[in-house]
């Protein structure tokens, strides 16, 4: 029964592709709606079958053996336990939730069908990401939903800028992908299979921890998770991904795709546990981005590109979560996430309709009253992702990432999170004062037009603010018994302390944002137009400067390479004897001229020549 | 008998088409499109009812065979086999031969019949260098390959970019290809003769030749004679100066055959001559090989990135893709060459799904310079969403038949040369920028010009759907393909590692 309903529940989006990219244009708008949204409104259905069945453990169906030559075995094989199902559910319901949404937001654009096609190719995709029983079928998924991420974020491709953000999205996360593609050959070696509950059984027969075959292999799938969670130094890519339409910022780079990293490690952590220096990598990695991001996101003006940064920095604290041994805590912090995020995309996504596409926080201001429902949108999912203690879905997620990290000692993870906390506050105020509250910017502002369908529209938002709340973190059924122990299982000493730091923070946070955007914001302007406050401004609102040193590093040599070599140097050399050849052709030919003074002439400096080679050779002469 | 009929039937359909011309225009059409079907069912056929486990000791390799006296003084055969291998690249060189005459049908209005006669000569050829056991009948079907070739370029050709001739291309193909067939000839007769030395006969039969003591430095350039002839045809940087040239100047057919089966002639060569003639020279010589190999990937990637002409971009990126080939035939391992049979069928799918894109384009815009397209997304239906399937697959985007192959080659090959897989794992990087970058260029950005295109008709979307669909079924499901050369790849794999096993079984008995 279970095998049929998960089968269903990547079939029907597959279905639904199928009808979409073979209709070439014979659908109407609305028929595309209807398959797009009905296709995974029905893969949700079929997930909650699949839960609903589901008797514990894991559970697998084979369909077919894919290739088969001599050890190298992999099937297309489907596992399924309590993380899968999480990860289905996240997947069918949150996505159909913004597939539902986009029904309201891409109202009126053109290719419609396209996108509904890319849409459904993604969750049956990802759906196949996270139900391979092996590491080769996983990796189908996660080439899968970057090809169409590429397809998405390029959905509007005759502007060339989304061109290349699209084209900067595949080859960054690509990059990672060889990383995890090398871990896979590596694996593979050594291990003789690419099943993931076979590899999790034998690692630990095989390798010692620590040993250097498992930190590589370790850190080859980091890298390939660090891509497609878009952390450090691979994370360029996200904030540009933000040209896709903004159903899209909420499906791929926000609720599930970037997710995939943290998916892949928490599936893999047996792997990881032998290999405590990356273990460590990746929470410090994690917190780096974290960091890194919640600054950024402090000096953006694109509603869109603060919502980027704040969901790279929400990921760091997953993979702080992870490196700290709390796989449990990282995937709760992933689906409440994925609720507050999408909730804060399609909000934004309202308001950037509403105001005619306009998403810059300068010429937005003051929308509160004219787009209640964006803006409860807005407070219920900033509430969240800012952890507002006891009644948000954020709050009960990310104090158990804190725990989790004090528990194992890792202070300095700790004072980052909370530092991160802190900024989180900070950028979300700012990012909810500038866009609804102050003097509208421009003339689009000023006049918005409200979503007013309540099946579209308001329904999703409403939906996912519920589950931003408590609520959503009371659904979440634990998955402690899936995952080895985490360190707050053991210990419980300083546990209320840590969730009063963690309320302090998430509340500092917010009265500093008070203090600083409502009473000091002259005082705070006049040090980011000059000076040193000037330069850091342009720091963060660059992230860094990561993108111009890669311009630098990479980009440039690159393009240099590709211009040097444009024309093709070896096949010059290779021609040279045809160059040679047609130097003694035109040497012959000039020679071949048909008068006798000439011929004479050569015929006696020729004679001549012999006698001197005569006279000088040894034994000639006298 | 059937084998000689393969060979047989693409010449009798090339003089038939070409006599047809005097009744209709369509008529050389027809016919060689008659003829490259039968070419594919009576394979399929084969392949169907054929027995492709691996032979049991005493029992033939072969699962066809047919051998009649040609030269007896020189002890010259004309000595056909059918294997696996030899099955699956028959059949794709029907398949091909239909889409080459398919996709000429509107492009091809003059001397049509011809035309149709120089095409079916070149496949006829390459049918017979997938058949032919004698070595001497060998090099006569790879020579005869070349010449139809040349007058398809020559003639039916497009005008290159400045300072680039049809003919100049054409001439340029002849050379090195006739050059280095040049080689193999010296290699072969040299062979010839240190046998009829060891042996007092006089043979150019595979299986007598096979088992050869050649004199070392000989038995060394020997391997380099053939080893080169192949390396031109597949071609391997720096050899590979010819493909570029010929590619965009030929017409959509010469394209098609060229990328999708005469590149593959020469890996076949290399798994049907080069390696099993001289396993252990071969050996010695893989890391050269591999390193050659990594060296077509990443330049091949590079300067497809440079192209501004979608059809060099293709080229180079062939030559990107071979590379892998080249890689897998020398790893010695079994994963590896299937991966690398794999991919040879991928590549001839996906590269002839570009090249008749490609063509079509020309038919609309009149171009290959991808300068002047960009937004053709918004301008003609259906084909762009083509090109991004064909693009991704030409990128390895699982699900497809590339992804397949040059993952069991990378797997395969990882154990013995990991340095290798790590530095040909980038190829996998820099096939994302080229195989998008042609996406960017030719359909997304601002339209060049405004006006909408005329959409694909019945044929060409036909055309494209098949390569399609056969793209996704070996990319799901290879393993009919992986159990009907299992058989061919895995004594491949054991010359190189056969030494080992021997002394390691050797001292077990001890």
């Amino acid at each position: 029964m279970m095998a049929m309903a998960v089968i269903l529940s990547f079939l029907f989006p597959l279905v639904g592709t199928l009808i979409l990219a073979f209709s070439a244009g014979r659908l109407g708008p609305r028929a595309s709606a209807t398959v797009g949204v009905g296709s995974v409104g029905l893969a949700a259905l079929a997930t909650l079958w699949a839960v609903l069945t589901h008797t514990g453990g894991s559970q697998g169906v084979t369909l077919w053996n894919w290739i088969s030559v001599g050890d190298f075995q992999p099937t297309i094989g489907l596992a399924v336990d309590g993380l899968t199902l999480v990860m289905m559910s996240v997947i069918t319901g949150v996505g159909f939730l913004i597939h539902l949404f986009a029904a309201w937001y891409m109202t009126g654009e053109a290719g419609i069908t396209r996108f509904y096609a890319w849409m459904n190719l993604f969750v049956f995709s990802m759906l196949l990401l996270v139900l391979g029983d092996n590491l080769l079928l996983l990796f189908l998924g996660w080439e899968g939903v970057g090809l169409c991420s590429y397809g998405l974020i390029g959905y509007y491709y005759q502007n060339s800028a989304n061109g290349q953000a699209a084209f900067k999205a595949f080859v960054v996360t690509r990059i990672g992908d060889v990383f995890l593609a090398l871990g896979l050959f590596l694996i593979f070696m050594e291990l003789g299979t690419l099943d993931i509950a076979t590899i999790l059984a034998r690692a630990p027969e095989l390798w010692e921890p620590g040993s250097t075959t498992a930190n590589l292999a370790a850190l080859l799938v980091l890298g390939g998770a660090l891509g497609k969670s878009a952390q450090v130094p691979l994370h360029t890519w996200l904030p540009d991904a933000m040209a896709g339409p903004t159903p899209v910022s909420a499906l791929i780079h926000a609720a599930t795709m970037v997710t995939a990293g943290v998916y892949l490690i928490a599936r893999l952590n047996g792997l990881f546990l032998l290999a405590p220096d990356v273990m460590l990598l990746v929470g410090v990695i994690g917190a780096a981005s974290l960091l890194l991001a919640a600054f950024a996101a402090l000096a953006q003006t694109d509603i869109k590109r603060v919502l980027a940064y704040s969901t790279m920095s929400q990921i760091g604290y997953m993979f702080l979560a992870l490196g700290v041994g709390a796989f449990d805590a990282a995937i709760f912090h992933l689906v409440t996430h994925a609720f507050f995020k999408a909730l804060l995309f399609l909000s934004a996504g309202a308001v950037i309709i509403s105001c005619h596409h306009e998403q810059d926080m300068g010429k937005l201001g003051g929308l509160w009253r004219k787009l209640p429902v964006a803006y409860g949108g807005f407070i219920v999912g900033g509430a969240a992702l800012v952890a507002l203690p006891l009644v948000t879905a954020g709050f009960f997620s990310k104090d158990e990432i804190l725990w989790q990290a004090m528990a194992a000692d890792q202070t300095g993870l700790l004072i980052v999170g909370l530092l991160g906390a802190v900024l989180t506050g900070l950028y979300t105020v700012r990012l909810i004062l500038g866009t609804f509250h102050g003097e509208p910017g421009s003339d689009h502002a000023r006049h918005p037009e409200p979503g007013t369908n309540v099946f579209t529209h308001h329904l999703p938002l409403v939906v996912l603010a519920v589950l931003s709340t408590f609520i959503g973190a009371w659904i979440y059924p634990g998955l402690g018994e899936l995952f080895p122990q985490a360190p707050g299982e053991t210990t419980d000493s300083g546990h209320t302390l840590l969730q009063v730091l963690a309320m302090g923070a998430a509340i500092a946070g917010l009265a500093l944002a008070g203090w600083l955007f409502l009473m000091r914001r002259q005082w705070l302007d006049d040090i980011a137009r000059k000076g040193a406050g000037a330069r850091l401004w342009t720091l963060w609102h660059h992230a860094w400067g990561f993108d111009a040193l890669f311009d630098r590093v990479l980009v440039r040599p690159w393009q240099w390479s590709v211009r040097m070599l444009r024309f093709d140097f070896i096949n010059m050399i290779m021609n040279l004897p045809a160059v040679v050849a047609r130097v003694f052709n035109a040497g012959l030919v000039r020679a071949q001229n048909g008068r006798t003074r000439s011929y004479a002439l050569v015929m006696v400096f020729g004679a001549t020549l012999i006698l001197v080679a005569l006279a000088l050779a040894p034994g000639g002469g006298a | 008998m059937i084998l000689v009929w393969l060979i047989l039937i693409p010449f009798l359909g090339g003089l038939l088409s070409w006599q047809a011309e005097r009744w209709s225009e369509h008529a050389p059409r027809w016919i060689a499109l008659g003829t490259m079907l039968f070419v594919l069912v009576i394979s399929i056929f084969l392949w169907l009812t054929g027995d492709f486990s691996l032979p049991v000791d005493g029992n033939s390799q072969w699962l066809l065979e047919w051998r009649a006296p040609w030269i007896p003084r020189f002890g010259i055969e004309i000595h056909l086999a059918l294997d696996g291998l030899s099955l699956i690249l028959v059949a794709l060189t029907g398949f091909l031969g239909t889409l080459a005459v398919l996709c000429s049908w509107r492009e091809i209005v003059q001397r049509v019949g011809f035309f149709h006669l120089n095409l079916l000569f070149i496949l006829g050829g390459v049918v017979g260098v997938f058949l032919a056991l004698d070595l001497f009948l060998f090099f006569l079907f790879w020579e005869m390959m070349l010449v139809p070739m040349y007058f398809l370029i020559a003639l039916w050709g497009h005008s290159g970019s400045p300072g680039q001739t049809r003919i100049r291309a054409a001439t340029r193909f002849f050379i090195y290809t006739q050059a280095s067939g040049l080689l193999m000839l010296v290699a072969i007769l040299a062979l010839v003769f240190v046998h009829f030395s060891n042996t007092g006969e006089l043979s150019f039969s595979y299986d007598a030749l096979r088992g050869t003591d050649v004199p070392e430095p000989l038995a060394f350039w020997l391997m380099l004679g053939f080893f080169v002839a192949f390396a031109v045809k597949l071609p391997v940087v720096p050899f590979h100066g010819w493909l570029p040239d010929a590619h965009a100047q030929a017409p959509t057919a010469g394209s098609v055959d060229l990328a999708g089966i005469l590149l593959k002639t020469a890996a076949y060569g290399i798994i049907r001559f080069a390696l099993p003639l001289f396993p252990e020279q071969s050996e010695a010589f893989a890391p050269v090989a591999m390193t050659l190999g990594l060296v077509g990937i990443i330049y091949g990637a590079v300067l497809a990135c440079g192209q501004q002409d979608i059809k060099r971009l293709i080229a180079y990126t062939s030559i990107s893709h071979m590379g892998f080939v080249l890689i897998a035939l020398y790893s010695g391992s079994e994963l590896a060459i299937q991966g690398a049979i794999i991919l040879m069928v991928a590549h001839a799918f996906s590269s002839a799904g570009l090249f008749i894109l490609s063509g079509q384009l020309y038919e609309r815009i009149h171009s290959r310079d991808m300068r002047v397209m960009g937004g053709l997304w918004s301008r003609i239906p259906v084909l762009p969403g083509f090109t991004l399937c064909f693009v991704a697959a030409s990128l390895g985007m699982p699900i497809t038949a590339n992804f397949v192959g040059e993952f069991m080659i990378l797997f395969g090959t990882f154990p013995g040369a990991p340095v290798v897989v790590v530095i040909a794992s980038v190829g996998l990087v820099l096939a994302a920028i080229y195989s998008l970058l042609l996406m960017q260029r030719v359909h997304y950005g601002p339209e060049y010009r405004t006006g909408p295109l005329k959409g694909p008709d019945a044929r060409e979307y036909g055309m494209m759907l098949t390569l399609l669909a056969l793209t996704i079924a070996v990319g799901l499901y290879p393993q009919p393909l992986l159990d009907t050369t299992a058989a061919v790849s895995a004594p491949i794999a054991e010359l190189f590692t056969g030494g080992a096993d021997l002394a390691a079984r050797a001292g077990e008995v001890n």
